[in-house]
């Protein structure tokens, strides 16, 4: 049969046909594969189901190892819609104690695609939070009958009890700020929010793991991607161990029930806090769960303030807690000697000016003029700095000199303490002065801030610390609540001393008159039979009744402890400061109150002082 | 016609015999791929598709083998018988196959079942090469394209009723192989440009035109008729150049005109205009006919009002004619209609292929399909799995396998020395070509979703076998061509 060549050429068509379509095909795909990952990325957000694995957050305890804060496991109860049906919602609402308006509002919610992009029929879906363990076995017993309806297992942060509440501070979920700052936290994580929860936030909630789970077309779980391959377990956050001794807590918070005020107390060997209890406080248990936002908000809104942690919050004049820094300053730039002895004519008389003390003998050195608190004392070594024009060129160089002796005993600055919040406080400088009177001031203007008044304020925390680097003789340590970190050492930010400007020679003198006074002084009531006691008084003048205020220290050699205890308008020194600070001196010193001072204990824990309505 | 001693298998064409393994393993491994279960699978197995894959792939070797062994001649002699046999079971399928998915064209066989269609394209295929190969036939002749039709339109029209109309069309394949056997190019280009009106008309059907009241779809197919008209008067009346000047600006000026009138003046749908413009020039065309008595004349009329009664029709066609899932996929393809089945089918498809990247996911690591966000993943939409865990280098390499194979074909087929030998050379690689342009065409997104399967890959027995027949018939009649 002969060849059709008519129409050969035409093969030359099919071919390029041929050719050409494939050529198509091979940049159709270049273009799927290549020229964008979108593909990938949807390929993947098919196909990995990210499941985040929740750390338990580190527990907290106290110096003793008593658990303070834990985890206690609370329920979450999803739904999965496609399977949620035919079940008796009446049964169910009352199961869970909702009403059939919150049940079917919260269906609603849970398929609005704008609030739930992710919205899946047949995957679980959030449908109660936080439900309490006791609460949840009641549903336990029934949630099987209800189709579709599960449970999964979250933890809740649990207290011991009442107590160390501005402390321990407190968890709630991430805001917005939150997380536009960290990415670490998505929404519905919890961060802590006041107190070393806060502070420690980041070690105390551990690294969160993941698990890349394969889901089916159908949302159903196919086991590992890459059987785990690239999965991370969590990693558990770490515990704290406080410096706070618990029942030293627990005490200083019975003591200042009623009043307004704060008690801290530091080992002035270490820096760490042993007790901090501001005044009024507040349950930490009521604000975990559900009504936490509730419980803020009523505590916010109260006059009294007991969201103010007041140890380093409250801004307070010292007054003749103040005193001591004053001598040690006074000895140190050389104003007065040990045995430099000032009159005082029932205060201090200069010019006109009239600074009233109570009646003692006079004149006298320091060690009894700290004894007896004498005012004139202080305001005569003041004088004596201030106006040494030999040393000093000008009045504002001998203030300069003034203010930074205190910035090193811990005063005008933030201490640096581990917990959110700190206030500095107030140390007056040259500058200020300069621009309060215009430059035309001298030391018998500002006399007051010798015996911690005036300008001077200062936290109990402040206060406190001033105590301990007297107990030990020139120096302190960053005061810190957390001892250690799950076997870490701390910061060493917390384990370095800072020394004072004043030479430790000065500090026996101090000692001395603390010492003294507690003898044969201001504060006879704060001695411990067994122990060498220290102390000092104050009674600061404000515009209301004076506070009542008292730090002191104990035993007089190796020092233990260092306590400062501040009561708003208390009065007198004694009568709230010296009797407070006894018994937690006591307490801590001896582990226990003697049967005398429990009933002292009791008696001044059920003493209220009236602060009236007022917001403070 | 003496007997040779020689083996035909040792005369095969050793290339198209490597290509064959090459995709037959190929395909394998892509089953493999597209296997559901994760983690261990036994490949093996015969209660696994992959192991029953593996069974279908050792049969057509088999049977590949038998058909070498099968004197060429009886494939001519028989090509009628085969036909007619072929046509009687299409007939009783859809009376004993079970319904699949609303289609009955599958015949129980024990554990496995059989599509009877697969195989009716390789006999329609030998039945189209003995016409062909009669002495003296020519395409040309109304009465020998009539016979050619026919047959290749009985087992269509059986195997719509069967409800599969993916396979009935594979039968449009074979006007490649009437195009080389001297079909008139136009009755091609006739087709084309019936796929163009459809396209661009529904798929624009929706797009309002700027500054009238009409749509683009109508509007821009009438232009596009003009335009042909004008092209095809300048191809075959070369010697008459005037007409085409004539009609070429007299539709500008319609267009401009109308527009600017409609812009201006009174917005109104500029299709009417046009339509005018095309009744006057098919007035035109018919009248020239008149006074010059050229066929040319009568022809590019005949195209002009076809044109426009098929552009009116095919909107009747959609709506009425073709089933809903049909027009739900052509109008989800052309992008005028959300669909949620059928275009996330092809959605997941090509994120499927699309996360491939450059050199894939790795075998056994798709998740796509692993996890059945692909349809048919392993029959239909197998090509997902070669992109998805192969990449683009695997796609490319697959699809550079296909054209080889058929370019290889094509150039067998030239050599062939007998007409039958060459017609079935044709049809047996525009069948593939068609499945190929069909099935990668859908899972890429460019092509509606027509259910056929991908040549070699696709899991299934049938599918394989009414390859491997069309493709060692065609090797045994290459053989058998060598000894002469």
């Amino acid at each position: 049969m002969p060849k059709d060549y008519s129409f050969e050429k035409r093969k030359y068509i099919i071919g390029g046909v041929a050719i050409a379509i494939i050529a198509l095909y091979i940049v159709r795909i270049f273009t799927l594969q290549l020229l964008s990952d979108d593909y990938r990325q949807r390929a993947d957000s098919n196909a990995f189901r990210k499941e985040v694995l929740f750390p338990a957050r580190g527990q907290i305890s106290d110096r003793n190892g008593f658990l303070m804060v834990y985890n206690e496991p609370s329920y979450n109860i999803t739904v999965v819609m496609q399977d949620q049906h035919g079940i008796d919602t009446l049964d169910f609402c009352r199961t869970v104690g909702i009403t059939r308006e919150e049940y079917i509002a919260r269906m609603a919610d849970i398929k609005d695609s704008k609030k739930h992009p992710n919205y899946s029929r047949n995957t679980p879906q959030l449908f109660m939070s936080q439900i309490p363990a006791e609460e949840f076995s009641k549903i336990r017993e029934k949630l099987f009958r209800f189709n579709g309806f599960s449970a999964e297992k979250r933890t809740v942060r649990c207290y011991a009890g009442p107590w160390a509440a501005h402390v321990l501070g407190d968890v709630g979920e991430v805001g917005q700020a939150d997380i536009d700052s960290d990415s670490y936290y998505k929404s519905g994580d919890f961060i802590g929010k006041l107190g070393i929860e806060r502070s420690y936030e980041k070690v105390l909630r551990g690294e969160k793991g993941k698990r890349i789970m394969l889901r089916d077309v159908h949302g159903r779980t196919k086991g590992h991607y890459q059987d785990g391959k690239y999965d991370v377990a969590p990693i558990a956050g770490r515990n704290l161990t406080l410096g706070i001794d618990i029942e030293l807590q627990k005490l200083a918070e019975r003591l200042l029930e009623g009043k307004l005020g704060a008690i801290v107390a530091i080992e002035p060997s270490s820096g760490e806090i042993l007790c901090m209890a501001s005044s009024p406080t507040y349950d930490p248990r009521k604000m975990v769960g559900r009504d936490r936002g509730k419980h803020h908000f009523e505590l916010a809104a109260d006059p009294m303030r007991p969201l103010l942690n007041r140890a380093i919050m409250g801004c307070y004049p010292p007054g003749s807690t103040f005193k001591p820094s004053q001598g040690l300053i006074g000895l140190q730039e050389g104003a007065i000697q040990p045995n430099t002895a000032f009159p005082c004519a029932h205060g201090f008389n200069y010019k006109g000016l009239h600074l009233g003390c109570h009646g003692h003998a006079s004149p006298m050195p320091i060690i009894p003029a700290l004894g007896t608190s004498c005012n004139a004392f202080f305001c005569w070594n003041l004088m004596r700095m201030f106006g040494n024009r030999s040393k000093y060129s000008t009045t504002q160089e001998a203030m300069t000199r003034w203010k930074d002796h205190l910035v090193s005993m811990g005063f005008g600055y933030k201490l640096g303490i581990d917990l959110p919040g700190e206030k500095r406080g107030m140390i007056p400088n040259a500058d200020y002065y300069d621009k309060a009177y215009k430059g035309s001031w001298n030391a018998l203007t500002v006399i007051s801030i010798s015996i911690g008044q005036g300008e001077v304020t200062a936290t109990p925390l402040q206060i406190a610390n001033l105590c301990a680097t007297i107990a030990n003789r020139g120096y302190y340590y960053i005061p810190h609540v957390v001892r250690s970190i799950q076997g870490e050492h701390i910061d060493t930010t917390y384990t370095r001393r800072h020394y004072t400007m004043v030479d430790q020679k000065w500090y026996s003198y101090i000692v001395a008159g603390m010492r003294k006074a507690v003898v044969s002084g201001t504060c006879v009531g704060a001695n411990i039979p067994g122990y060498e006691v220290c102390g000092k008084t104050g009674t600061a003048q404000n515009r209301g009744a004076d506070h009542s205020a008292f730090m002191g220290f104990a035993p007089m050699e190796k020092p233990r402890i260092a306590v400062a205890v501040y009561v708003e308008n208390g009065g007198f020194g004694a009568h709230f400061g010296v009797p407070l600070g006894s018994l937690i001196m006591e307490q801590y010193l001896n582990g226990k109150l003697s049967a005398a001072s429990e009933r002292k204990a009791e008696e001044f824990q059920n003493k209220r002082i009236n602060y009236g309505t007022r917001a403070r | 016609m003496r007997e040779n001693s020689i083996n035909p298998i040792f005369r095969i064409d050793i290339w198209v015999l490597l290509l064959y393994f090459v995709l037959l393993f190929c395909g394998w491994v892509s089953v493999c791929g597209a296997s559901h279960d994760i983690g261990d699978v036994d490949f093996l197995s015969w209660q696994s598709r992959t192991g029953k894959q593996l069974v279908w792939i050792a049969c057509s070797i088999g049977l590949g083998a038998v058909i070498m062994m099968i004197e060429d001649r009886y494939y001519e002699i028989l090509a009628d018988l085969f036909y007619w046999v072929m046509v009687v079971i299409l007939f009783i399928t859809p009376f004993i196959a079970n319904d699949v998915k609303g289609s009955r064209s599958w015949i129980p066989l024990g554990p496995v079942s059989l599509q009877p269609a697969e195989f009716a394209k390789c006999a329609t295929a030998l039945a189209l090469a003995k016409l062909i190969n009669q002495y003296g036939f020519t395409l040309n002749k109304r009465q020998n394209l009539i016979r050619a039709a026919i047959i290749v339109l009985i087992p269509l029209v059986l195997i719509i009723m069967q409800k599969e109309t993916g396979s009935a069309l594979v039968y449009c394949s074979f006007s490649l192989m009437f195009y080389r056997e001297g079909m008139p190019g136009c009755i091609l280009f006739c087709a084309v440009a019936a796929v163009v009106y459809f396209v661009v008309g529904i798929g624009y059907s929706l797009t309002p035109l700027p500054g009238t009241t009409g749509d683009v779809g109508e509007f821009a197919v009438l232009n596009i008729i003009w335009i042909f008209v004008v092209a095809m008067v300048r191809i075959y009346l070369p010697r008459q150049p005037e007409h085409v000047r004539r009609l070429t600006v007299l539709g500008i000026a319609v267009n401009v005109l109308a527009w600017s009138v409609s812009a201006i003046f009174v917005p109104f749908d500029l299709s009417w205009a046009i339509l005018g413009l095309n009744a006057f020039i098919a007035a035109y065309l018919g009248w020239m006919w008149a006074g010059q008595r050229l066929s040319q004349w009568f022809l590019i009329f005949i195209f002009s009002i076809g044109s426009i009664g098929f552009l009116y029709l095919s909107d009747f066609t959609l709506n009425s004619l073709l089933k809903d899932y049909q027009r739900t996929r052509i109008c989800v393809l052309l992008g005028i209609e959300e669909d949620r089945d059928a275009a996330y089918n092809v959605n997941q498809s090509k994120i499927a292929i699309g996360s491939g990247g450059l050199m894939g996911k790795g075998f056994m690591n798709g998740t796509q399909t692993k996890l059945d966000y692909v349809p048919e993943q392993d029959t239909d939409f197998i090509f997902c799995t070669v992109g998805e865990e192969e990449g683009f280098v695997g796609a490319t390499f697959v699809l550079l396998l296909f054209l080889a194979l058929i370019l290889r074909l094509l150039y067998l087929a030239e050599q062939q020395v007998t007409v039958f030998g060459r017609v079935f050379g044709y049809c047996v690689l525009s069948i593939l070509l068609f499945h190929v342009f069909i099935n990668i065409g859908m899972v890429t997104g460019l092509a509606p979703v027509i259910g056929i399967p991908l040549p070699f890959f696709s899991y299934g027995g049938s599918s394989l076998w009414g390859f491997t027949f069309l493709l060692f018939i065609f090797l045994r009649i290459d053989a058998g061509r060598k000894r002469r």
